[in-house]
Formats: C-alpha cells, structure tokens, sequence
C-alpha cells in the first residue's frame, strides 16, 4: 500500500538525516590551530556559475571568491595586476596588450594560459552559448556582430592569444573604463581543456574547475554552497580563509534570526524596520552600492508631457523623511541621477560631488508655482493618475508616502497599482502607466551606466523619452578621447536629464549588512558582491 | 365515602383543552427559536454586530483618515490620541482597523456565501447522484484544486485589475472545493440510511430528498467547515491584495495589517496584536454562533 | 471492485492532461516570460536564448513537445536555474517536503482526532472548552505568522531549537508544528462535532445497555463512525498542506519543493511550473482514489450500496 511505503521511506528519510545532522556537528578531536570558516549568506539558489553567463548579484559573490581574472580590486578599491602582471596600452586606446604571470594554474594543475582567455571570451559572445550577459563583451572589437550572428568566424573577433602568456585585446572604441569592466565575471577565464569537452561543466561540484582563492567544496541545491582554500592558487600565501559557506536563505527575517543565533556570520538582507534598533546596537555595516530608486514618467501621455509637471511632482516630494523613516539604511536623498561613488576624470573626485544637486528636497513652494504655470493652480482640474510599483513591502510603503505628499503639498490625487513583478515589466516596457517605480544598480563604476539608459534607442529607455541632444552627448561622450573631455559631455548630458526630469530621483541606495565582528579585511564591492581573498578571522576576537 | 360534589367543578369544553398540541412548526421556525434559546450563539451575533458597526461607522468620530501619513510620527506606541498605536507611515492603526473590517468582513461573508451555495449544493449533487455524475464532478474538483491558484489570479489581475469584486471572483473559483468535497463525503453515507429510504417512499422528489432531507441532517460538518475556513478566506485576501489584485494600498484589510504587522514583531508587536485580535474574535463569534445555528438547524434534534 | 480501479485509473490520466493543458495555457497566457529583466536584454541576445530554449517556436509546438517529453516522464530543463532540471528539481525537493508534510499530518492526526472525541465525551465541561479555544486559535492564525512566532520566541528567544534550516533532527520540530497547527484545530473541530452527533445516536445507547464497557463503546463504536468527515477532509488536507508548505518552507529556509510553487510561476519557468503542477496533480489524485478506497472500507454502507 502506498502509505506503508511512504512510512517506511520517510524512517528512511528521517533515519539518514539524523545520521548526516550528526556527521555535521562532529568537531574535530584533535586540538589543531581551529580551521578558518565562516557562513555567507547568498539569499538565493544561483541561476547560473558559469563565469560567461552569471547576471546576479549571489552568483558573482560566489564566482569572484572562486575564480581569478587579468586584475583584480584590492582592498583599497583599487585596480592591482592580478593574472596579468602587467599591460600595455596603445596610443588610441583601443589595443591593450596583457602579459600573464607564468605558472598560474587552475584548480585541477593545469596552467592557465592567455589561450584561457581568449576561448572564455569568444565562448561568452557566442550565440550558441545565449548567455544574457553577452552584451558586457560588445565593447571587444566585432563582438556585437558576432553575437548578433552578422558575423560567424569567431577569429575576427578583437581578442587574440599571441602566446601562451600573451593576450592582445581589440575595442571597438576607446574605454576608460575597460580595466575595470575586467573584473567583472563575464571577464573570468574558464578552463579551455574541461570546458570544450564538457559543457555542462558548471552543473556540478564534481566537473567545476576554477582557478581563483577558493575551489568549490560542495553544492547542495536550494541549501547550500561550500567553497575551499585551493592550494593551487598562484596567490595562495594571501589567502587565510579556508572554508566558506554559501547560504541561501531567502526570507530577510530568517536570515537576522539566523545571524543572531550564530548560524549565519554575514547577513545581507536586513528588514528595514529592524534597522533602528540594530543600528542602535552597533550590528550594522552600512555598504555602499551604486544605485538609483526612481520613479518613471510617461512621457508621452499628458499631463506628463509637459516638464513643469513632471518638476512639480518631482520637487514635491520631502526625500528626507523618506529615507530616514520608511528605508532607514543610511539612503543619501538622491537630487540627481547618477550616484555617489563614482569616480570622475581623475581618482580623487567623485561624479555626483563635482556634478552638485540639480534641486532641493522638499521645495514644495517652487513645485506649486510650477504646478499653477502649467496650469493647475492649486491641483484643480489634474487629471486623477496611477502610480504603478511591483509587489514588495518597501515599495508599497514609500507609494504611500508619496500618493499623500503629492495630495498634501500638490492637490492632486493618484490610485497606487501594484502588479506582480513581470506584469509590471511588461507594463513598463509597453508604456501603459502614468508614473512608475524603478530602480537601477550600476553594472560598471562609471556614470555611462546610468546616463545611456535614456538615449532615444535604448531598450532600457521606459519613459518615452527623446531628446536628440541628449542622445548626441552621449555619443560624444563614447568617442571621446580624453577622459576629461568625456566627464564633462556626461556632466552636460546629466543636466539636459535633469532639466527636462523624465524620472524622479528619489534615493540613492546602500547596502546594510551584519557581519561577525571577527570576520576582517574582506572587500565589500559598491556593485554589491564580497571578496573573501584577504579576508582572515580574529580567533581572539571571536573565542570571546 | 360521602364525596362533596363542591370540590368538582364541570369541565367546560374550551377549545385549548380539547388538544394542547404545538403549533406546527416548520423547519426554519423551529430553528430561529432554538437559536435564540442559545446564549452563546446570540452572544456572537451581537459581538459580530458590534465589530461591524465598529468597522461601518467608527471612522465618522475619528479625526484621523485611514491614508493619512505623517512620517515623523511613525511607529509611536498606543496613547490616548491614537489608542492603537501608529503605523510605520504614522498613520492611526485605530481607524485602518475600522476600515479593514469592513474588508475582511465583507470577505468572510463573501466566502462563506460561496462555500454555501456552491460547495455545498455541488458536493450534495455530486454525493447524491452518484455514478458516473459524481466521478465527473469530482474530477473537475481535482483538476480545480491543482491548477495553480497564483497563475489564475495573476491572470485575473491582468484582465480585470484591481478591486473587491475581482476577490469575489477569484474565491468563487477555488474556495468552494474543500466544502464540496467534505459536503460529497457526509452525504454518500447518508443517502443509504433509513430515512432517506423513508423519504423516498413516500414520494419525495430528488430535491426534496436532498435540500430537505440530506442536506440539513449534514449541517454539523458544513458549519464547522464554513466557519474554520473564514480565516483562510481573509488571509487569502490579503495574499491577492499583495499580488495586486484586489483592493489597493493604503486601503488595508485585517489580513493585510497583519502580514503587514508580522514584520515587526520583534519590534513593534503592537502593530500584530489588534488586527489578529480582531480576527481571533470575529472568528470566536462567527464560531458561537455557528454552532447556535448547528443546534438550531440539526433535524436531529428537534423536539 | 477491479472495474472501479481500472475506470478510476482512466479517469485521473484524464484529469492529469487537462491539468497539463490548462496550466500551459494560462502561464503563457499572462505577460513576462523567462527572461523578461528590468535590465531590458539586447534583442539579439534575447533571440540567442529563445532559441537554445526553443521559446521561438509556436506555442503549439512547444505544447507538443511538453506532452511528448511528459510521457516519458522527462519535464525539461529549468529556464532559470541552468544547474538544474525539472526532474532534478523535483527529486531533491519532494522527499524534503513529503516528509515535512507527513509529520505534519502525523501530527494532525494524533493529536486532533483524540482532542475531538476528548472534547465531545466531555461536552460543555472544561475539556471541551479549552479544545474549543485552541482550535480556534490555530484556525485564526496563519501559517506566517505562526511561523514567524515560534522562530522568533522558541528558536531564537528561548534558544530551544535552531530557528531555521535544515538537516537535523531538531530544525524539523517547528516547521512541522506550524504546519500541522491549522489541520490539527480543524480535524478536532470536525471530529468532536461529529462524534457529538455519533454519541446522540441510539446505537451508543443499546451499546452501553449491553453492558459493554465504555472505552469499548467509546473506540469500537463511537470513534469508527465519527471519523468519517475526518476521512474526507484528509484530501484537502493533504493539499493544503502541500501548498502550505511554500510559506513555512520559505520561512524555515528548508530546500523542500514547496517554494517552486510560486517563485517558478514569478519566474515565468514554464517548464518548472508544468512539472511542479502536473506532479502536485497526480500526488493529489492519487491521495484522493486512496482516501475513497479507505473510506468505503470505513463505512460498510457505502461498500453495501456499492457493490
């Protein structure tokens, strides 16, 4: 009968994992120096660990901790030489030249050379592979033909290994921001030998070679994954950690239940209305992270066509209360578009501080005059509209504030709408609401990740916004040849946005984090993953 | 023995003496006096009374408005000026509970409407007629029950949008099946009982049989039922409004404030504690009076 | 009582393919698919993935491919998650969730069908009220809030088990409570209501006046006949707790099966959503044909008319 076998399965069941619940908890018996490990918490199952197709943010925390690539931040925020140990760049700034360390090696003992590379880049781009972030090696010479299939011969592509330890790289155009595109996962060599024999190399713990300061240990779906110290790295004397758990709990809550019972070290998705009191506790970790919360206009429907509209609404709303009651995460208002934390033509100024506020917070008095100008003194006669979010707490909430800000301070009123996450893509991308909510991450740390959104062609464009000016200085900006010369056409191009505010900025986020107070020198990226390679563990501190 | 004729007095014929009979009552009249016999049933009623009047009428003596917000005055304890406590927009719990009563309430009535007059009649169908009829209606209960419920409301959400009414619809589509199917079970042993014998022999229709007979001897399980899956129905509710289909912020049902409140239970438990005390007693009337209406209504206990 | 089976048999693969059909046409009936991102992918990569998926054919293709794939036991693979298939999926999942659930219904019944028949035998004494109150308690509160609760005050507070995760003994206890609470109240309200009415009965009389004692009454004859609705709320039950699941497996971070339910359908994973339903689908049929065979068993009547 089929529930006498269900039982006697579930004593299975049951009986196997008492025996792995205690194969867990034993602790080694012989007094060695303790092992250094700590639990990570991903929040979710990764989507892919192929270094060519990984898009999110769990997924490069775990491959950036298992693989290396040309270079590498270091602690500092820096660029440093990692497997490239050193470059030249030609006079144009399109052929860089990279020469590789000898004898760095993959997981597995076999030498990572340029030919590495080069299979890894070319495997990204190409079609057959589909992977979304296809489009982060465009900036390579031929690349967005080849993907596109305008081109098939993969060796007119700009990536060429001239020797085993030699790599010359092709753009399209000048980059300054090429280096640092390099870190990015997409970027990362996988191991030519295993990856052309297998391709479902990344599937399993079993076939995953690597060639970065941890190998992968262990990955059991849906729980977790373990990573190790791999002794084969060529930087393996800089590498203290020996063991990191990769949870991947979802639930904000259980994670900081987690954490406070000891079962997680390093918490990532702290519940905002528990910031307060951790905050007040000390237990928090404010991380930055290059991003906008806005909320988008529909421009081509009015009474959104006109701009004195859009910077009514806009200046209506007080960010401030915002950020310090309903978010709580230490959010700097945003009074522009493009974050702090990015640097401009030269190192020590930042994007968002040399480029200033475009309005102030909370300047209800302009916002009326602009209302009344465009012809709605005092809200009479605006048309009732819908302010459409997707379903989430946090963006119910901060909705809410401000559908009663606008009443309050405009006159006017909107219904809230929430869709579920993919209809309301959908309806984004088709234009049919009025005013909706949106949040960009950077991709890169440079301020063209979040200005090329609004050109008239981009896909990523949900506002109806055309403005040819604006699309010109962007292009300008690409073909640049100085790096000054081209801060200054972004600084421009940011102004023509904010003049005519096809979007509300409302904050620009961070990421709050709780972390062990033992666990040290780890790198928190500002595009929102974690570098463990120097990371180490205070055994006193964490004995206490 | 010398009797005293003066100690007997000659019976008049009265009329109420000829017979003391009870007026013939039927059904439902017999049932509305046992329900008023049970303090308890009656008991909930008013409290349910009072909670809707509470919920219909409450806000018309309050100051504060249910969307109003005042962001610096988040998260305050219950005072004297918002004896509820403040939410984490600052706006007065008291008068968002008012307002999600009239939600949640309208939801259980709804549901339970539903579970009563599809479940019930399509479980007695399916368990009277038997056959080949009951295996295919069944089987449609089956095919209801794993399709998946998230898909069919997204997809009504894209079609109909937001709304109360759209929440009648998605409970008229789903709710009702566990009612049937418990409805199905009683009534496939009832059906070979001696009085459903006796009732067919004296020439009851197939109707009758069910809706007079089978029916009300199945009222114990249909109240418990009924009334256990309100709850659900509130929750459900406020799942849907989560989703986006259904009434939209700051428009806020118990369910709603409560999943909203559960967040901050470490914190702020007050936020939690008023709309689950709400329900917790909605639900402890609807539960009296429920079982006032079993004892009113069960044929088996008339006297 | 074969002809019963084999007709019954049919008539679920039926249900089964209608299911199949109707789940397919409505996930690709609303809006989003798999790879529909806030960061809009370039046409030409969106085409590249379409293709490998073969998401660019016409959707009557790809039904038939899904049936003809189903048939052979084979779901597909995962849209999102590259490491896994469907198959996969549901591999690694449902003996986590099989087992959450049947603890759980364990639970339910063991403690809910004696707490009834406790509180019918003793009605309107402080048995019964007390059976009464936390009945209604555990029917008013919601899975996720329950769950939140006893994380945060047993796990955490009292430090009595861990709050969260899975893989020992210990992390089972509070999931399977919260699931088992709703269930438990119901199964007790159901069953002292019907044993209430079992014990009315002129049978229990003429039991005593035999002279039989009363735990004899009480178990014999009383408890087998008012375990019938019990009986038939173990379908629903089952399916209740099965999607139940997904908010206390979410919450207690278990790698069960239950969460697929819904994130694969935020996911647009169509594949996933079809293996994940048709699985559910014939768990459920399955569980309903062996609650009706029990059930006729039970009740001889039923077999009587029957036959």
């Amino acid at each position: 009968m089929k529930s006498l076998q269900k039982v006697f399965l579930g004593i299975l069941i049951i009986s196997s994992l008492i025996l792995s619940g205690c194969g867990q908890k034993t602790v080694s018996l012989k007094k060695e120096v303790p092992l250094q490990k700590f639990v990570y918490n991903i929040g979710a199952e990764p989507q892919y660990l192929d270094p060519g197709k990984a898009t999110g943010i769990p997924e490069f925390t775990v491959i950036l901790n298992l693989f290396d690539g040309l270079v590498r931040y270091d602690t500092n925020n820096q660029i440093k030489p990692s497997i490239a140990e050193k470059w030249d760049i030609s006079k144009d700034q399109t052929t860089y030249k990279f020469y590789l360390k000898k004898g760095v090696k993959w997981s597995n003992g076999e030498p990572v050379t340029a030919h590495d590379f080069e299979y890894s880049w070319k495997r990204a781009l190409s079609p057959e592979l589909g992977s979304e972030y296809a489009y982060q090696l465009w900036y390579l010479k031929n690349g967005e033909a080849y993907t596109s299939k305008k081109i098939t011969d993969p060796n007119q592509i700009g990536v060429k290994a001239l020797d085993d330890y030699t790599l010359e790289v092709q753009l399209e155009s000048p980059t300054p921001y090429f280096l640092s595109l390099l870190t990015f996962t997409t970027y990362l060599p996988v191991c030519k030998n295993v990856v052309e024999k297998n391709p479902d190399w990344a599937k399993s713990k079993d076939t995953y070679i690597s060639n970065g300061p941890f190998k992968m240990k262990d990955w059991i779906h849906n729980d977790k994954i373990i990573v190790e110290k791999n002794s084969n790295y060529w930087d393996s004397e800089a590498v203290k950690i020996d063991e990191i758990t990769f949870t991947m709990v979802e639930s904000g809550t259980t994670e900081l239940a987690m954490f406070e019972s000891g079962q997680i070290d390093f918490a990532v998705n702290i519940p905002s209305v528990e910031l307060d009191r951790l905050k007040t506790e000390g237990k928090v970790t404010i991380e930055p992270y290059i991003g906008t919360y806005y909320y988008l206009f529909n421009t081509t429907k009015p009474p959104f066509n006109d701009k004195r509209v859009r910077k009514a609404l806009t200046f209506a709303i007080d960010r401030k209360a915002i950020v310090e009651n309903i978010t709580k995460g230490g959010q700097k208002v945003a009074l522009a578009f493009v974050p702090y934390g990015i640097q401009d033509a030269t190192t020590d100024q930042d994007f968002r501080v040399k480029g200033g506020e475009f309005f102030t917070d909370n300047n209800v008095q302009e916002a009326k005059a602009l209302l009344a100008d465009a012809g709605y003194p005092g809200g009479k006669n605006f048309p009732k509209f819908k302010l459409l979010y997707n379903t989430s707490e946090a963006h119910k909430s901060i909705a809410e504030a401000i559908q009663q800000m606008w009443k309050k301070n405009l006159g006017i009123e909107c219904e809230l709408t929430n869709q579920e996450w993919k209809v309301y893509l959908d309806s984004r991308s088709k234009l049919q609401f009025d005013v909706a909510r949106a949040g960009w991450i950077g991709d890169y740390p440079d301020p063209t990740t979040f200005l090329d959104m609004f050109i008239s062609t981009s896909g990523n464009n949900d506002t109806g916004w055309k403005n040819t000016q604006y699309d010109d200085l962007i292009l300008k900006a690409k073909g640049a040849k100085d790096d000054w010369l081209r801060m200054t056409f972004l600084h421009q191009a940011e102004e023509i946005l904010m003049d005519e505010m096809p979007i509300i900025p409302i904050y620009f986020y961070t990421r709050p984090t709780m972390v062990k107070p033992w666990l040290k020198n780890y790198i928190s990226s500002p595009l929102g993953y974690t570098d463990f390679k120097w990371a180490y563990i205070d055994e006193k501190l964490k004995s206490k | 023995m010398e009797i005293n004729p003066k100690l007997f007095e000659p019976l008049e014929r009265k009329e109420e003496t000829t017979s003391k009979v009870l007026p013939s009552l039927n059904y439902w009249q017999d049932a509305w006096i046992r329900l008023k016999k049970s303090k308890l049933a009656i008991a909930g009623l008013i409290i349910i009374i009072f909670i809707g009047i509470f919920s219909f009428l409450g806000p018309v003596f309050l100051k504060s408005k249910y969307f109003e917000t005042s962001l610096y005055n988040a998260y305050k304890s219950p005072t004297l000026e918002h004896p509820f406590g403040t939410d984490e927009l600052g706006r007065d719990v008291l008068v968002r509970v008012m307002y999600g009563g009239r939600i949640s309430l309208a939801v259980g009535f709804a549901a339970s409407l539903v579970n009563l007059l599809i479940g019930v009649v399509y479980g007695g169908l399916s368990g009277y007629l038997g056959g080949k009829v009951d295996e295919i209606m069944m089987r449609i209960v089956d095919i209801l029950y794993s399709l998946p419920v998230l898909l069919i409301v997204i997809l009504l959400m894209v079609v109909l949008g937001p709304g109360l009414v759209n929440i009648f619809i998605a409970l008229g589509i789903s709710y009702w099946t566990g009612m049937a199917r418990i409805v199905r079970g009683q009534i496939l042993s009832l059906k070979e009982q001696e009085f459903t014998l006796a009732a067919r022999m004296i020439g009851a229709t197939k109707s009758q049989i069910l809706f007079r007979h089978l029916i009300p001897n199945t009222i114990g399980p249909i109240i418990v039922t009924a009334t256990f899956q309100i709850p659900n129905a509130i929750f459900f509710e406020s799942f849907l409004s989560f989703i986006g289909l259904g009434v939209s912020a700051p428009m806020a049902s118990w369910g709603v404030l409560a999943s909203d409140g559960i967040r901050a239970i470490r914190a702020y438990p007050y936020l939690i504690f008023f709309p689950a005390i709400f329900i917790c007693l909605t639900m402890l009337s609807f539960n009296f009076l429920g079982d006032g209406l079993r004892d009113a209504l069960d044929p088996r206990l008339r006297r | 009582m074969s002809k019963f089976v084999v007709q019954r048999l049919v008539s679920m693969i039926i249900v089964i393919f209608i299911v199949a059909t109707l789940t397919f046409m409505l996930a690709h009936a609303i809006p989003g698919g798999p790879f529909t991102k806030e960061k809009a992918l370039p046409e030409e990569v969106l085409k590249n993935i379409e293709e490998r998926y073969q998401l660019d054919k016409p959707l009557i293709v790809q039904y038939l491919s899904f049936i003809g794939n189903m048939l052979k036991f084979d779901f597909g693979p995962s849209f999102r998650y590259e490491a896994l298939t469907v198959n996969d999926i549901i591999r690694l999942g449902f003996p986590v969730s099989a087992l959450l659930g049947l603890i759980a219904i364990l639970l339910a019944l063991s403690l809910g069908i004696p707490a009834g028949a406790i509180a019918a035998l003793y009605q309107n004494m402080w048995q019964d009220n007390l059976v009464m109150i936390f009945s209604l308690i555990g029917v008013s509160i919601p899975s996720f809030i329950l769950a939140t609760f006893l994380m945060y005050f047993l796990g955490l507070r009292l430090d009595l088990f861990p709050p969260a995760g899975w893989g020992s003994f210990a992390q089972v206890i509070l999931p399977s409570i919260t699931l088992a609470a709703y269930p438990i109240a119901f199964i007790a309200r159901i069953m002292r209501s019907s044993m209430v009415e079992v014990l009315r009965q002129d049978y229990i009389k003429v039991a005593y006046a035999k002279g039989l004692k009363s735990s004899g009454v009480i178990i014999k004859h009383a408890v087998k006949n008012a375990i019938l609705p019990v009986i038939t709320y173990l379908g629903p039950l089952i399916a209740a707790i099965f999607t139940g699941s997904f908010v206390v497996e979410q919450i207690f971070a278990i790698p069960g099966l239950g969460k697929y339910f819904v994130t694969s359908i935020y996911d647009r994973d169509y594949t996933v959503i079809l293996g994940v339903t048709v699985f559910y689908c014939i768990l459920l049929v399955f569980c309903n044909f062996i609650v009706d065979i029990i059930y006729s068993y039970i009740d001889p009547r039923i077999r009587i008319a029957k036959s």
